[in-house]
């Protein structure tokens, strides 16, 4: 009965989402407060009947209703009850819903929260939201059920896909749809602005927590994705330019855009038009991503055939958004007001470049992820882009990103004073300068350009921390007045300052982790030894180890300094599950600093060797490391409700030919 | 009827959201964006009073954000038409909210709901009488364990009896083998191998199933199955003097309320007195389902085949299966037939006649998908698949 009753309840939200699609924009166009309110309490019921869908759904997964037959292709009584927890989202039809779950959820949030929102754009953004939402119900209902019954209910289950059966898939894809689905709110405030004609500062102020919000979550989503497939996959590489990495990072660019547009947007009513397209173009991508890894469409192009069903439906719903949204956009946005004028030298000057900069990159990504798949459905060919086509496109827009970023917060509003940030950059300059010479002096091997990446990413930290210095006027104001004023700075200037950092410590994680990661691939018997940087690591042999549902092949190795100090052990195993006939590499990892060891073993030989793969990875920890800085940032900058106001730097008389005050 | 009646339930709750802002006044709160504008402005006071921006920045972000008041304020007188709210149009959105909404839940429910389908979580099926059960869920569940264990004998011998019983002779032999291996040899074991062994024969006691039947005899020279089988081997040879012999001494110490004492008696009699032409062969009173008595072939037969050679006996067999294939050829209808004609071609190693048989078994019996899926099954245990 409960899986029936969560069918039923998924039904009854698409029900309740046509009606909260239609009625609301009825009350706008015809003025009516009434019908306008339909949308908040639609919008919360909405998200019930859907929370109950997924719970019964989860339900059905936690007590092994293999009468489901998405359960029972998914899950066994075996699995750990994390596991069988976590296999609800690990398969098509399950993400789907979770998919939903968290639209619903931020339309819930909307309705619930957004009191402080005009009632017409609050109600035509739910009305959008509805839209999504019911496009999606329809989609899972039509093609991707996962409420199909068996009336025989086998009595066991066939098991998550082992690589997925790792805590890690606990916490990323939600992460990671929270931040999807997160920018569906900009998207829908971007259409309702649309729809309604009018767009002003305040606009920007009422999406903005949304789009911290969602673009918090993507960048942690982002970076458990890629710390999974780090220690998981068994290859110690953390980003392969995959096209399922880019559907995610490409949202995350254009996400990054909106956020600092939105900034210009709401301070200083400039780049009204362009956050509005912004906001359609982050969603979009969500859209185009869920689109890639859903349809099939990314392990083959000829996947499409095994269900093309899906792939269309999903496509329809790609036209249909995203060219309705652009329709809207051409029709619609001449009529807006343009909003402010800026000098090009300016605090707005600095963001339009970043904005430049992010979507230009975020292009690249589409380029290079798109065209192989195009290639392959019109002319069969199959080629790869790969690491080296992103190397030359994606590093040079991004390096003078990273280095322009540290002026773009020292910058008066309006008109900006060029010459005096850099002035106040020089120490930071200074410290990069010493770390480039550093670099070179005490790393050896690796590219030439790698002493310049840590110049740059100490640069973008040392000029975040400028920034804030400063503010707070630490060097020159006595130690507890700078104190003062650092409390009574507004905490979304904080976290300008963690964010910038934040992307600095990631920035030298990369480099360092590129440039001087060594590698070793040896068969090793036990008692044999390797090398790696300054530590030496001993094979002692390999023991078994039962787990529920696999059992591993555990090799032991002992690490010590090449003087001898022993440090530790580590346990890299070979895990079979016998249900899938599959095995996984369970990589041992030993942190030193924010150093890593990695050993990911092979399936043992006859004569007692193994396949080792040794890896040192250098300042790899840095990487997820900034990422967390960066959700703190996000963090302290959400938690600031207070309002944001950019006061423009006065024109000095001596500054001639510079436009005219806004508006 | 339960199931409905949440239903109702449910629907009621989803219409009454909607339609319940319908009937009252929507609070006229909200923001707008005068208001922000003007918080603006009171925080640029407080930026000013912290020292955070300088006099000269405040009073020109006054200036724009003043500008940016008075064009608020303006847009709103000017869009202010008062709000109103049509009684028709309530009545309508109403209705159509009490309309719509079950009407989409009950259309796709009719269409992909399955209501009848009742709730099987792992502890209801365990907890289910076994009889509801399906043995091949039992089964698959065993196997899976020892998929898992496969060291662990007492997992074996659980199933081997059940393989038995289900026809899969050849996995009853290989499961006996495993739980010999692992928990030691016992002449109840090998009585058991052996009797598998006969059942994978097609009753023919083999010399291989003889061993395991010495065997067991050696361990223990009460042990029943081993006697009434060495004794069948004796009639399957030719000789059902020595036959005879075994199952007299068999009953002598049979046990008064010995349920097989009937069998070995009727067995006895079958091979003392004339061979009463309708008696069943059965080789054996756990092989039920490996020969089938109605069609099994006659104890004349079989006792004429243990006095052939090797050449003559198979060439009969052949004959026996060809009559069965003929018959069933005219009438298909007899599932019980048709897999036994597929297991004797397959024990006679004639692979392609087996899977031709399958095949002609599946096309007689095309409504009856339960008796195909037996078909498959069979096809798969026999390894004919493929």
């Amino acid at each position: 009965m409960i899986p029936e009753l969560g069918h039923f309840a998924l039904m009854l939200a698409l029900g309740l989402a046509l009606v909260q699609g239609i009625m609301p924009i009825v009350g706008t166009r015809s003025n009516d407060p009434v019908l306008m309110s339909i949308a908040g309490p639609a919008a919360l019921a909405q998200f019930a009947f859907v929370a109950m869908a997924f719970t019964a759904l989860a339900v059905s997964y936690v007590t092994s209703d293999f009468s489901v037959l998405n359960v029972y292709e998914n899950s066994n009584t075996q699995m750990p009850l994390i596991y069988r927890l976590t296999s609800i989202w690990g398969n098509h039809e399950g993400s789907m819903m979770l998919w939903v779950s968290i639209l619903t959820f931020f339309g819930a949030l909307v309705a619930a929260f957004g009191t402080n929102l005009p009632v017409v754009l609050k109600a035509n953004a739910l009305a959008v939201q509805a839209w999504i939402a019911a496009a999606f119900e329809l989609f899972i209902l039509m093609t991707s059920n996962p409420f199909v019954r068996i009336p025989n209910a086998p009595f066991e289950g066939q098991d998550l896909n082992p690589i997925l059966q790792d805590p890690g898939l606990a916490f990323h894809p939600p992460m990671l749809y929270l931040g999807y689905v997160g920018f569906s709110i900009s998207f829908s405030f971007a259409i309702a602005a649309l729809i309604e004609g009018r767009i002003d500062a305040a606009w920007a102020r009422w999406v903005r927590p949304w789009v911290l919000g969602a673009w918090m979550c993507l960048t942690l989503g982002i970076a458990g994705g890629s710390y999974w497939a780090y220690y998981e996959l068994g290859w110690g590489g953390f980003w392969f330019w995959d096209p399922v990495e880019n559907a995610s990072l490409m949202p995350w660019l254009a996400g990054t855009a909106l956020l600092h547009s939105a900034v210009v947007m709401e301070k200083r009513g400039a780049l009204k038009i362009w956050t509005i397209l912004l906001a359609i173009l982050t969603f979009s991508l969500s859209l185009i991503g869920t689109f890639l890894v859903r349809s099939g469409v990314l392990t083959s192009v000829h996947a499409f055939a095994v269900d093309p069903r899906r792939g269309i439906f999903i496509l329809g719903i790609l036209v249909v958004f995203i060219g309705g949204a652009l329709a809207l956009y051409a029709w619609r946005a001449p009529l807006l007001k343009q909003g402010g004028l800026f000098a090009p030298i300016s605090r707005e000057g600095a963001l339009v470049f970043n904005n430049l900069f992010l979507t230009t990159a975020c292009a690249t990504v589409l380029v290079g992820t798109l065209y192989p798949l195009a290639l392959e459905a019109l002319t069969g060919a199959k080629i790869s882009v790969g690491p080296p086509f992103f190397d030359l496109t994606f590093g040079p827009l991004f390096i003078p990103l990273m280095a322009v970023m540290p002026f773009g917060p020292l910058m008066g509003w309006k008109r900006g004073d060029l010459l005096g940030a850099a002035q106040r950059l020089l120490a930071a300059a200074m410290l990069a300068a010493l770390a480039t010479a550093a670099a070179f002096a005490l790393e050896h091997g690796g590219p030439m350009m790698a002493p310049f990446g840590v110049g740059v990413a100490v640069f973008v930290m040392a000029g975040a921390v400028t920034d804030i210095a400063e503010r707070t006027l630490v060097l020159r104001l006595p130690l507890r007045a700078a104190l003062r004023r650092a409390l009574g700075l507004p905490r979304s200037a904080w976290g300008t300052t963690f964010a910038h950092f934040g992307i600095g410590v990631t920035l030298m994680g990369i480099v360092g982790v590129t440039a001087w990661g060594s590698e070793r691939i040896a068969e090793i018997k036990p008692g044999a030894s390797l090398d790696i940087a300054h530590y030496r690591v001993t094979f002692d042999g390999t023991f078994d180890r039962a787990g529920s549902n696999y059992r591993d092949v555990v090799g032991r190795f002992t690490v010590h300094r090449l003087n001898g100090e022993l440090i530790g052990n580590m346990q890299p195993s070979r895990r079979a599950f016998p249900d899938r006939n599959m095995a996984t590499t369970e990589a041992a990892l030993m942190s030193r600093g924010v150093n890593q060891l990695y050993i990911s073993i092979g399936d043992p030989n006859k004569d007692g060797s193994v396949p080792v793969r040794l890896y040192f990875k250098p300042y790899v920890l840095m990487i997820w490391l900034g990422a967390g800085i960066m959700f703190v940032g996000g963090a302290l900058s959400l938690s600031d409700r207070r309002l944001r106001v950019g006061a423009p730097r006065p024109a000095k008389a001596r500054a001639r030919g510079v436009p005219q005050p806004a508006e | 009827m339960v199931l409905w009646l949440i239903f109702a339930a449910m629907m009621a709750a989803a219409v009454f959201a909607v339609v319940w802002p319908l009937g009252h006044k929507p609070s006229l709160g909200g923001g707008s964006d005068r208001l922000v504008y003007q918080d603006q402005l009171a925080e640029i006071d407080r930026d000013r009073a912290d020292g955070l921006i300088g006099e000269a920045e405040a009073e020109s972000a006054r200036i724009e954000i003043s500008r940016r008041l008075l064009a608020a304020a303006d847009a709103e007188a000017a869009a202010a038409t008062p709000a109103s709210s049509a009684l028709w149009r309530r009545r309508v959105a109403a209705l159509t909210a009490i309309v719509v909404v079950p009407a989409v839940a009950l259309g796709f429910y009719l269409r992909l709901g399955s209501p009848d389908v009742p709730d099987q979580s792992a502890f209801a099926r365990i907890n289910n009488a076994p009889g509801h059960q399906s043995i091949d869920s039992l089964v698959s569940q065993v196997e899976a364990h020892l998929a898992s264990n496969p060291n662990d004998g007492a997992g074996w011998e659980v199933l081997a009896p059940v393989y038995l019983r289900m026809g899969r002779a050849d996995d009853a032999v290989a499961a006996w083998r495993k739980a010999i291996a692992l928990n030691g040899e016992s002449p109840a074991r090998q009585s058991a191998l052996g009797e598998a062994l006969v059942a994978a024969a097609n009753g023919v006691v083999t010399d291989e199933a003889k061993q395991a039947f010495q065997k067991s005899i050696a361990g223990d020279p009460h042990d029943a199955k081993a006697g009434y089988y060495l004794g069948l081997a004796d009639e399957q040879d030719g000789n059902s003097a020595a036959a005879a012999a075994k199952w007299r001494a068999l009953l002598a110490q049979a046990p008064p309320d010995a349920p097989w004492a009937g069998f070995v008696r009727e067995a006895l009699a079958r091979v003392t007195a004339a061979p009463a032409a309708d008696i069943g062969p059965k080789t054996g009173p756990e092989t039920g389902a490996a020969t089938d008595a109605a069609t099994g072939p006659a104890a004349s037969d079989v006792a004429a085949a243990a006095s052939m050679n090797e050449t003559q006996r198979t060439a009969m067999i052949r004959g026996m299966v060809q009559h069965l294939a003929d018959r069933l050829h005219a009438d298909g209808s007899d599932i019980e037939g048709w897999l036994r004609l597929v297991r004797s071609y397959a024990v006679l190693g004639d692979r392609d006649k087996a899977k031709d048989a399958a095949a002609d078994a599946k096309r007689a019996l095309s409504d009856h998908p339960d008796e195909i899926k037996r078909i498959d099954d069979l096809v798969k245990d026999l390894g004919l698949a493929g």
